[in-house]
């Protein structure tokens, strides 16, 4: 196979970033998407010019590095997938395809189809856990969960924080990411202590980090590699009305009323 | 069989060193088996609470191993920096495991202990694991597993709500925890969930995209690390009262591999060159069942659970040369060799073992699939026991990633597998607590040479990453600080300036070759003669062959790598130049070790040592030993240190999974 590839180049943070045209030569169809570009970044080193950097590291699936826009796509046509486990089998021979990185306030490139994601990492800090320090838990089974719970936290816990979701987004929210790991956490026992204050905490620090309001587009589910469900979110918005009211309460006892 | 310590002296290697006066203590407290941790955890010093802030503990890698030591290093108080050359430490390679974790729970009633998960650990590595840090393994898997589910690990759970386990890799009791097909990713994002609540009370200092590049000693004990930060390409050096290596395994010496890409061994290597002993590094884990390779352009090879040999009939034809369709078969003419020759454990024979029997049909000419390299792994039993759905329940994940890769129904045609690099048993050598031979500097996870002897069974990896981070780094960096108290340094310290002085140095070396070859290339290469002297089956010649290879690629790529200019900003192909320059090294010691192990263990299987039958066979009498390889100066001659292993509570017997 042969293909065309517009692909933006961008040297670091502050530099200006243009699309340029590679040919993909001597492609089969049963490479890796990242393969392909494997073959086209040797081709260019060869060439002496620079190799187009991405983030990869498993290239199965489940590490969350990879992901680019692939005309437009996040993490290209094929559903449930990022583009690691994409396959050139995919495409067709003499296809033109343009690439290019998440574009989104809060994941500024670094260097070509590199972008800084570490606002989720802050997201997590504010809240995207149990705190329950090393050697203070009790007998496992102890804690009954509920099948049907136990799946339901995992569907949602099964997120690879890519941040497809965030670049498939026309306001770039964080809303599935944040929703999935609040998701996860409150459909558990263990989560319930600091369910209120976690939804809290989380959904302001995803302001904070710019990420923009969901107005429930669906544009985040239909990308998402891992299929997590916009019901998380509605699920998430039910504990932030909660927390309102009780902070409210509190607010009122506090103040004598 | 002095013969063979002559060999390894006159021919391959510095000196051997006697073990009573060599430098190795493995520090195993005294006392019965089952009381060693114990008593030693209350024999070992404690910090105060109020000095811990004023203690800097470096730790590297913010895998499972490396991000639950500093959570809980963090939790305790101390002053914790922990770097990795991930954006995120939930991208590290144990996101990756997707089997399961053991632990001793007996929930099942099937008649599991803690005793016989060691003893199960102790044999399956073939006998060349120390037996006091095994048993401390399997006493501590318990508690992981409280922990974890502690912190919202999503386990996989029966109806009534209890955890739910599974049969692993070989055991004949459920033990096996896990969460769907990605139990690493789960524990992981439980470690990391851990670590970052403590980066957010600011006990912890992440530094992502940063990667070790050496390690700085100073007056004989570790002090700190010297970086380069993967954005902007700065050097820079941090100093710490004691440093923790927990940067994983190195099998990417063998190019493909189901590892990460960027999985590497500079850590380690660096503290190596530095003074820090190697422990086994020729125990390396071939699995048995991967994807087969589909071309030249192939990048790296995926693994497919071991879980599936619970439901999977491994065979391929009777006849050589047979190319019919597999439907096409009849069963009279399949051969289900793991079956055939292993009755009792069948399809679910060790991974060595069935690795090794997968490269032997293959030898045979029996392989099926492009290149005649692989076998199949059949579902059409299961499905018509079970029924189709049944297996998409336990399995469909993995049949899914299958599919995607191969573009093949595996409900409709069997998978084919072939074996591929998975794991390394070797690493830098510890004692007991997990102490380097370089005073202050400590490894955990897949980065120490461990617990799991000459083969790891299915599980483990992860409960022994979580063992050493969780439970046993925070104890025993205690008592060193406790005991040493060390003096105050800071970066101005000359030793600092040196190794920034060598690092810079050796970028610049690369940069200034400019010659023609990619460095992907030369790893290539490195790869496949890695993969055909010093794969699944070791030979003398080949070895030999190997040793004359490896250096000779070495000095071409010194002469002729091609990396392109700009160490002051993202630069890919420098931070792999660097890996690949130090793999180039690790693979000479990883072939020295295997030339001079003549015996056959777990993985290792040297053609020169087998029983009739063509299994293993083990030479306790001169090799019941961890081989501990000092670096010299000169790759070529490191000294061999012996650390004898005594056998008291499993008895030395030949392994049989007949
Ligand atoms: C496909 C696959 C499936 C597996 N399945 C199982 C299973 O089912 N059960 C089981 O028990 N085991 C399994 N294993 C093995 C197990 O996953 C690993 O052994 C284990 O996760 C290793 O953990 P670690 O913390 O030691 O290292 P890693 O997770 O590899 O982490 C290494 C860390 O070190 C950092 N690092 C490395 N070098 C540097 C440097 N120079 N500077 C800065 N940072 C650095 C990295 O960024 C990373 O954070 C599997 C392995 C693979 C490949
Ligand atoms: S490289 Fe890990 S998810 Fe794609």
């Amino acid at each position: 196979m042969k293909l065309t590839l517009r692909v933006w180049r961008q040297k670091n943070a502050n530099a200006r970033g243009r699309f340029v045209t590679y040919e993909a030569k001597n492609i089969t169809p049963d490479m890796s998407f990242l393969e392909m570009l494997d073959v086209v970044n040797e081709e260019l080193i060869g060439r002496g010019e620079e190799p187009i950097a991405f983030e990869h590291d498993c290239r199965e699936g489940i590490c969350g590095s990879c992901g680019f826009m692939i005309d437009g796509v996040a993490h290209g046509p094929k559903r449930a997938s990022t583009v690691c486990q994409l396959h050139m089998r995919s495409f067709r021979d003499g296809d033109s395809l343009t690439i290019e990185p998440w574009r989104a306030k809060a994941f500024p490139v670094i260097k070509d189809l590199i972008v800084d994601r570490s606002a989720f990492d802050r997201i997590i800090q504010a809240g995207g856990f149990i705190s329950v320090p090393t050697g203070s838990a009790p007998d496992a089974n102890a804690i009954l969960v509920p099948k049907e719970n136990a799946e339901l936290a995992f569907d949602a816990a099964a997120c690879i924080g890519c941040g497809a979701c965030v670049a498939a987004c026309p306001n770039a929210s964080a809303m599935l990411f944040t929703a999935a790991k609040v998701s996860h956490l409150h459909l558990l026992p263990q989560g319930q202590p600091e369910r209120y204050d976690r939804a809290r905490n989380i959904v302001a620090t995803m302001d904070k980090e710019e990420f923009g309001g969901c107005t429930n587009i669906g544009e985040c589910e239909a990308v998402c590699p891992k299929e997590i469900r916009l019901h998380f979110i509605a699920l998430m918005n039910r504990d932030l009305i909660r927390a309102s009211v009780r902070d409210w309460k509190v607010g009122r006892r506090a103040a004598g009323m | 069989m002095g013969a063979t310590d002559m060999d390894v002296e006159t021919r391959v290697s510095g000196t051997v060193v006697d073990p009573v006066h060599g430098r190795l203590d493995a520090r195993i407290p005294p006392g019965p088996i089952d009381k060693k941790w114990e008593r030693h955890r209350f024999d070992m010093k404690l910090v105060s609470p109020a000095n811990r802030r004023n203690c800097t503990i470096l730790v590297v890698g913010s895998g499972l191993a490396g991000s639950a030591a500093a959570a809980s290093l963090g939790e305790l108080g101390y002053n914790v920096k922990c770097f990795s050359y991930h954006d995120s430490p939930r991208r590290a390679h144990s996101i990756a495991a997707q089997g399961g974790i053991n632990a001793a729970k007996n929930y099942r009633n099937d008649g599991d202990s803690v005793f016989r998960l060691f003893y199960d650990t102790v044999k399956g590595g073939d006998f060349r694991a120390r037996e006091a840090n095994v048993y401390r393994l399997a006493e501590l898997s318990v508690n992981i597993i409280d922990q974890c589910v502690a912190q919202g690990v999503p386990f996989a759970r029966e109806y009534g709500g209890l955890l739910d386990n599974r049969s692993f890799g070989g055991a004949q009791v459920s033990r096996t925890f896990y969460a769907r097909g990605q139990t690493g990713q789960q524990l992981l994002l439980g470690a990391y969930q851990a670590l970052e609540r403590q980066v957010g009370l600011g006990t912890v200092t992440m530094q992502t995209r940063m990667e070790m590049l050496d390690l700085v000693v100073v007056e004989g004990r570790a002090r700190g690390i010297v970086t380069r930060d993967l954005v902007t390409g700065a050097i820079e050096s941090h100093v710490g009262d004691a440093v923790v290596l927990a940067t994983g395994g190195y099998v990417n010496v063998f190019y493909l591999s189901t590892n990460a890409k960027a999985s590497n061994a500079t850590a380690i290597w660096r503290a190596h060159k530095r003074g820090a002993f190697f422990g086994n590094p020729c125990f390396t884990q071939i699995h048995p069942t991967c994807i087969p390779v589909s071309g030249d352009h192939q990048s790296k090879l995926t693994l497919m659970s071991e879980s599936l040999r619970n439901d999977g009939r491994v065979w391929v034809p009777k006849k050589a040369g047979d190319t019919r369709a597999p439907d096409q078969i009849p069963p009279n003419e399949r051969d289900y060799y793991l079956e055939r020759k292993y009755p009792t454990y069948g399809n679910l024979a060790p991974r060595d073992i069935a690795s090794r029997a997968a490269k032997e049909v293959c030898d045979d000419n029996r392989g099926v699939g492009p290149g005649g390299r692989g076998v199949y792994l059949d579902f059409t039993d299961a499905i018509k026991r079970f029924g189709e759905s049944a297996i998409r329940e336990r399995y469909g994940n993995l049949f899914d990633m299958y599919e995607r890769i191969s573009g093949e129904n595996a409900y409709r045609v069997p998978m084919r597998m072939y074996p591929a690099a998975h794991y390394v048993m070797g690493g830098l050598w510890v004692d007991y607590n997990l102490m380097s031979t370089i005073p202050g500097l400590f490894v955990g996870g897949e980065a120490n040479f461990s617990d799991h002897g000459a083969n790891r069974l299915g599980a483990s990896a992860l409960m022994q990453g979580l063992a050493d981070g969780y439970f046993i780094l925070p104890y025993t960096i205690a008592d060193y600080i406790g005991r040493t108290r060390p003096d105050k340094v800071d970066e101005g310290h000359p030793a600092f300036r040196a190794v920034e002085e060598e690092v810079l140095g050796r970028i610049t070396r690369l940069l200034d070759v400019k010659g023609k070859r990619t460095v992907d290339s030369f790893h290539r290469e490195l790869g496949r003669i890695m993969w055909d002297d010093c794969g699944m089956a070791r030979d003398d010649a080949g070895l030999r062959r190997a040793l004359e290879k490896i250096p000779e690629l070495r000095a071409e790529f010194w002469k002729s790598v091609r990396v392109l200019e700009g160490s002051e900003e993202v630069n890919q192909s420098l931070e792999k130049a660097g890996r690949v320059a130090d793999f180039l090294e690790l693979g000479e010691l990883i072939c020295i070790d295997a030339l001079h192990r003549t015996e056959s263990c777990g993985g290792h299987f040297r053609k020169e040592s087998q029983t009739p039958d063509g299994e293993a066979l083990r030479d306790d009498e001169h090799f019941a030993y961890v081989a501990a390889w000092e670096y010299t100066g000169t790759l070529a001659r490191p000294n061999l240190h012996k650390e004898l292993l005594h056998f008291e509570y499993v008895h030395l017997t030949q392994r049989s999974y007949k």
